[in-house]
């Protein structure tokens, strides 16, 4: 197995047409991803490199059968893309775009929950990745092997950092999914640990986090109660001053709250081992899973 | 986006909160015309984005003229907590009979805007949260069905406020949450709010933060932005499209993509250093836009030495060494570089830098090794 992402994956790309959507859709394909469809208003009846285009969502899900979107357009369409790709009946919806104002996020949010019928993952985030079988996103796919670990994370590439770590030592990852830098991602660590750990390919997990909001401190609680496979934390941002964004629209010590010294207690007075570096990370990954082989 | 007091108290009367009546001024002279036109007493306030402006001398309240000039005098330049008071706002004093506490924020944890009320104004509403945080009234309200009137009668029952003023308590909240949507804000908060002698109420402070991601929907907030009160390096960071942030250490640090940036800074901390920026030079940076991070990183005149860490995943380590050889040619540094080039093209990365033969330039392929690195050549310069 592997989580969200696999060969059944039936991708339609919003923003398709973009220079951007263009060059990371068509590296998606290349990776073996199912492309089946792009979303360009106005464009409808076009191909990008044989991908057909449509108008909308219902007349690409209608046509193809996708069951899974991808976000590409600027942060001021973004929110109406995804509740688009939403109401046509699409059940994963990953939206990379960065920058969607907050409110609007509020909205598409509880939009989703309400409705019940899919899951947001990011926006803000770089996707997800079933390494050997499917990507969806802009994770760059050759710097991961297929293995069982699990990794999910607010971060790109200091997620790209500790993959390559253990892809150097051997190991690799059942799936790895990006849930993005901003206050409010669709999906968050509960939710990606919960999946993984029903998941037979996953054996450890590995979570990113970073400063900012209580979803560490969630997860820490959620693992104590309901995890039974073994999860290394990183936490990004000890010396972040408060008050002050570090990148990611969500990463902000506010007060003091959200602070990764709070964050790393949290996860380790459930447990959890947290490394205290991303090489750290690697490292005990790799000794935990050289025992059990 | 901070906006002063008096920038959001002109936002809450956009939106119908009451607030006393005032000028902003930048000079003793507009502070007494202001005052003039104003009457008195009136209150002469410093505007700076910190908290504790009264205790710090930064608020005045005068009688007349001559006591306006005084005050005036003595706030305008005044350093309050480090920054400079270049503004005051004169305001019609007002008479308060209680101080009570109203703020909404955007609570990532529970995704709904919360809102919270107290009667215990006036202070900081931290330590009343941690003290008596039965004081506080606090409930989320739905994003999808907006403010209720029954929201303002409940958190003004809950949090006990006199029972005359529970209706002006509950339209207050009201036009607060419309003004937190309308201007897409992720805090607006006013204390003290309060009780006046005819049994209305009054937003006598106002805290104002909004979503920078939105500000292209609000051309009037986003002009209320002053890049003269930024740090220097952070303006021109900005002006540049470049993530910064500015630190008190000596060493300058970029990196590509904003975890792995806060994650160097981490390491450079446990090897004993002490960072003097953030910046991301994000995803698939191309060799000029890291010629122009060098150049704001070694603007500030603190750092001593500087470290790359890339991981190149659409970004090439290549185009970040031609940016970093490129750098040099313009600017040529004279503190020395840590590069730690890992990911896509970085054999060819190392081998431009290789051949460029940068002087005092150190190439490490682990960050930790990079790390450990750069402070020991911090320490030595």
């Amino acid at each position: 197995m592997s989580i969200l992402v696999d060969r059944s994956t039936k991708l339609v790309v919003s923003g398709i047409t973009g220079r951007e959507g263009t060059f990371h859709s068509l590296r998606n394909r290349d990776y073996g991803t199912q492309v089946v469809a792009g979303v360009t208003p106005g464009k409808g009846g076009q191909d990008v490199e044989g991908i057909p285009v449509f108008n909308t969502f219902h007349d690409a899900v209608q046509n193809t059968g996708a069951n899974t979107a991808m976000i590409f357009v600027p942060p001021r369409f973004a929110a109406d893309s995804i509740l688009e790709a939403e109401d046509a009946g699409v059940g994963l919806i990953i939206a990379i775009t960065e920058g969607i104002p907050a409110h609007d996020e509020l909205r598409v949010f509880n939009t989703i929950k309400k409705n019940g019928r899919s899951r947001l993952v990011g926006p803000n985030c770089p996707g997800i990745l079933s390494p050997g079988k499917a990507t969806v996103g802009i994770i760059p796919a050759s710097f991961f092997k297929e293995g069982n670990v699990g990794v999910v994370s607010r971060s790109g590439t200091l997620t790209y950092q500790i993959g390559n770590e253990l892809a150097r030592s051997g190991f690799g990852n059942s799936t790895i999914v990006g849930i993005g830098g901003d206050p409010v991602p669709g999906t968050d660590f509960v939710d990606v640990i919960g999946l993984f750990e029903a998941d037979s390919e996953t054996d450890l997990i590995v979570m990113c986090g970073e400063i900012g909001g209580d979803a560490e401190e969630r997860a820490a609680e959620f693992i104590a109660a309901s995890v039974s496979k073994p999860v290394l934390a990183y936490i990004a941002g000890f010396t972040a001053p408060p008050g002050k964004t570090m990148g990611h629209a969500g990463a902000i010590v506010s007060g003091s709250k959200g602070t990764a010294a709070a964050k790393a207690e949290a996860l380790e007075a459930k447990g959890v081992r947290v490394g205290r570096t991303p090489t750290e990370v690697a490292e005990v990954a790799i000794s935990l899973l050289g025992a059990a082989a | 986006m901070d906006l002063l007091e008096y920038q959001g108290k002109q936002l809450f009367a956009r939106h119908g909160i009451p607030v006393p009546s005032g000028k902003p001024a930048r000079t003793v002279e507009d502070a007494v015309a202001a005052a003039e036109e104003i009457g008195y007493p009136c209150v002469v306030k410093a505007q700076v984005q910190i908290g504790g402006r009264g205790k710090a001398g930064g608020i005045k309240v005068a009688n007349d003229r001559a006591q306006v000039e005084q005050h005036a005098g003595a706030i305008l330049g005044m350093d309050i907590r480090g920054l400079t008071v270049g503004e005051v706002w004169i305001e019609s004093a007002s008479e308060i009979v209680s101080e009570y506490y109203a703020s909404i924020v955007f609570d990532r944890s529970a995704k709904a805007p919360l809102i919270m009320l107290s009667t215990k104004g006036g202070m900081d509403i931290e330590a009343v949260a941690d003290e008596d945080p039965d004081a506080i009234a606090r409930l989320h309200v739905d994003p999808l069905l907006g403010f209720q009137d029954f929201h303002g009668r409940r958190l003004a029952f809950e949090a006990k406020v006199d029972e005359d003023v529970v209706r002006p308590v509950g339209a207050m909240l009201s036009k607060l949450y419309d003004a937190f949507i309308a201007e897409e804000a992720t805090l607006v908060e006013v204390n003290p709010m309060i009780v006046t002698p005819e049994r209305g109420v009054k937003a006598l402070d106002a805290k104002v933060t909004l979503d920078d991601n939105a500000l292209y929907r609000h051309p009037e907030n986003a002009d209320l932005r002053d890049p003269s009160a930024e740090d220097t390096q952070e303006q021109m960071a900005h002006e540049r499209g470049l993530i910064y942030v500015k630190l008190d250490g000596d060493i300058g640090i970029l990196g590509n993509g904003a975890g792995l940036v806060m994650s160097t800074l981490d390491v450079v901390a446990l090897a004993g250093g002490k960072p003097a920026n953030f910046l991301d030079a994000g995803g698939g940076s191309k060799a000029e836009a890291i010629t122009s991070a060098v150049e704001v990183i070694l603007s500030n005149p603190k750092v001593k030495a500087v470290l790359f860490n890339i991981f190149g995943g659409i970004t090439r380590c290549d185009e970040v060494a031609m940016g970093l050889i490129e750098a040099f040619k313009q600017i040529n540094p004279t503190v020395p570089f840590v590069v730690r080039l890992d990911g896509t093209n970085d054999k060819e990365g190392r081998q431009l830098l290789a051949e460029a033969n940068l002087p005092n330039v150190h190439i490490k392929s682990t960050m930790d090794g990079a790390a450990k690195k750069v402070v020991e050549l911090a320490a030595a310069s």
